[in-house]
């Protein structure tokens, strides 16, 4: 069972970032990597915002991050999470892609044992056929 | 530098609101709502309907300006503007916008407005997406961030992290804008005191938002006309005038996640500019009102706008420092949008100029100045410092 339900708003890949989602179908993470001068970049955009190019390539990275920020939610704010609360929600930063950060939730930590700096693994979710979400777990390592 | 052109040069001669409610409980519409913000701002500043050829909002208002002037009677509407941006960013921006169109002569008397009625068309607390999400809400509502207080709640852990702030000190926010609300008959709150163990006891929403962390959920309206310095004169209310207003955002804020900078109202840059423009320093301010989406982005506000250094706010705001009437920087003299009512924050505005009229129900004595901070977190944001 994924860690949020199916029933929550999925993305809707669109030309911008259909790559993106398409690379977590195959269990890769990628970040969006400018090709003129290399700056990592990340929601998806179809421009360089360090040297306005609009040559870029989705470079696969390793997936391992660390806890940027977390919070813990307790009211449910979408009828499918009624029964689905408590669960955390953390922001992730990744060092081997320029540090960009990215939304998502750790799913095999209680929130008592999150903190700022905790370093984590991605994990995919397939939450429906066409969407599998990138999560994340406690670092092995 | 010069002297910012429009420096003085405009001012509010009118304001009105509506009767605010609990989100559900009105039985009026949101664009009837709208329109009786509108008239009670134009009877205020004792001018008629045919004065008013402009009109502007923000954070995607519905009450379209074609409509309300075709509904009101307005004979001829030289301006109509949106302010983009959710959230409540554009307050003081919307009254910027007015005041561009009346110095540059586009238009002659301008009406700020924001209305809304989550009874009637959704509540901000719950999420308001749809099955499918695209662009920035697909890389947060998939995850379960739906709502303003998870993306705050956020961004208030990391200052917690980095400076130390505390549950009580997010609490003393709420406190105080609770204890300004007990002296106003308008505010939804009014009779209804709290103190700070209350708040501690409250349930959690999203850890570390409690329940009063968090801003209400209203109907309401509230309405300011604009005009220029010139015309002030003839207007019934003694004039406020706005010295400096501004808005914008600074580097990167536009990505939830990947935002340049987590521990920041994003009021750097545009706090800079007001005090340019105003020509004041933030020791000049008599009183202020910040916009509290969520107490953790007010502690962040007093920081960007020079009140004390980043990562004090919290010791700041403890102690009694932003009460009235014996703290130094008394803050949401009516009570704000965590106890008045929530109208995107434009009833911080309509506040603002009462404090400087002298009507204020926690008038602070004396104050000559007073700041509005519109929106914290969000972007654009915006800020005004109005004078007597």
């Amino acid at each position: 069972m994924p860690y949020l339900p199916a029933e929550i708003p999925l993305p809707q890949p669109t030309v911008d970032d259909a790559p993106f989602w398409e690379a977590c179908k195959r269990q890769e993470l990628v970040i969006q990597r400018c090709k003129n001068c290399g700056t990592f970049r990340h929601m998806p955009m179809p421009v360089c915002y360090n040297c306005q190019s609009f040559d870029f390539e989705w470079a696969k990275v390793s997936g391992e991050g660390t806890v940027y920020s977390y919070a813990n939610v307790t009211y449910p704010t979408h009828p499918a999470l009624k029964d689905r609360v408590p669960f955390n929600i953390v922001v992730v930063e990744l060092p081997d892609a320029g540090n960009v950060r990215m939304t998502s939730n750790v799913v095999d930590t209680p929130f008592e044992e999150l903190y700022i700096g905790m370093p984590v693994e991605v994990v995919f979710e397939e939450v429906t056929e066409q969407i599998t979400l990138p999560r994340f777990k406690r670092a092995q390592t | 530098m010069s002297v910012w052109p429009m420096r003085d040069q405009t001012a509010i001669v009118g304001i009105g609101e509506t009767e605010y409610t609990k989100w559900g409980q009105t039985r009026r519409s949101e664009f009837q709502l709208a329109c009786e913000a509108i008239l009670k701002a134009i009877e205020d500043a004792g001018l008629n309907v045919k004065d008013i050829d402009g009109l502007c909002s923000y954070a995607g208002d519905r009450n379209e300006p074609s409509l309300l002037a075709t509904a009101l009677g307005i004979p001829q509407l030289r301006f109509s503007n949106m302010l983009w941006g959710g959230g409540g960013g554009g307050g003081s921006g919307a009254v910027h916008n007015a005041c561009m169109a009346v110095f540059s002569g586009s238009a002659n008397h301008v009406v700020a407005f924001r209305a809304l009625a989550q009874g009637q068309f959704g509540r901000f607390g719950q999420s308001r997406t749809g099955q499918k999400v695209s662009g920035g809400q697909a890389y947060g509502a998939p995850f379960g961030l739906m709502t303003p207080a998870q993306r705050f709640a956020l961004q208030t852990r990391r200052h917690m992290h980095l400076y130390g702030t505390t549950s009580r000190q997010l609490g003393a926010v709420a406190v105080a804008c609770r204890k300004h609300a007990q002296h106003n008959p308008r505010a939804i709150m009014y009779g209804r005191p709290m103190t700070l163990e209350d708040h501690q006891n409250s349930r959690m929403i999203v850890d570390p938002f409690r329940l009063y962390d968090c801003c209400l959920e209203s109907d309401g309206a509230a309405a300011a006309v604009i005009t220029s310095a010139e015309r002030a004169k003839n207007c019934k209310q003694r004039p406020v005038y706005i010295m400096g207003v501004s808005q914008g955002t600074g580097f990167q804020q536009g990505s939830f996640a990947d935002k340049s900078k987590f521990d920041t109202a994003n009021f750097e840059e545009v706090a800079k500019d007001l005090y340019e423009r105003a020509g004041v320093t933030p020791r000049d301010i008599d009183v202020a009102q910040i916009y509290e989406n969520f107490t953790g982005m007010v502690i962040m506000s007093i920081e960007n706008h020079g009140f004390c250094k980043k990562g004090e706010g919290g010791p700041f705001v403890e102690g009694g420092r932003i009460e009235w009437p014996d703290g130094e920087l008394p803050i949401n003299t009516s009570g704000g949008n965590l106890s008045e009512a929530y109208t995107h924050g434009f009833e911080l505005v309509t506040e603002a100029v009462r404090q400087m009229r002298g009507t204020s129900t926690c008038q602070v004595k004396d104050a000559e100045i007073c700041l509005v901070a519109s929106g914290p977190g969000v972007t654009p944001v915006s800020d005004m410092i109005l004078r007597r």
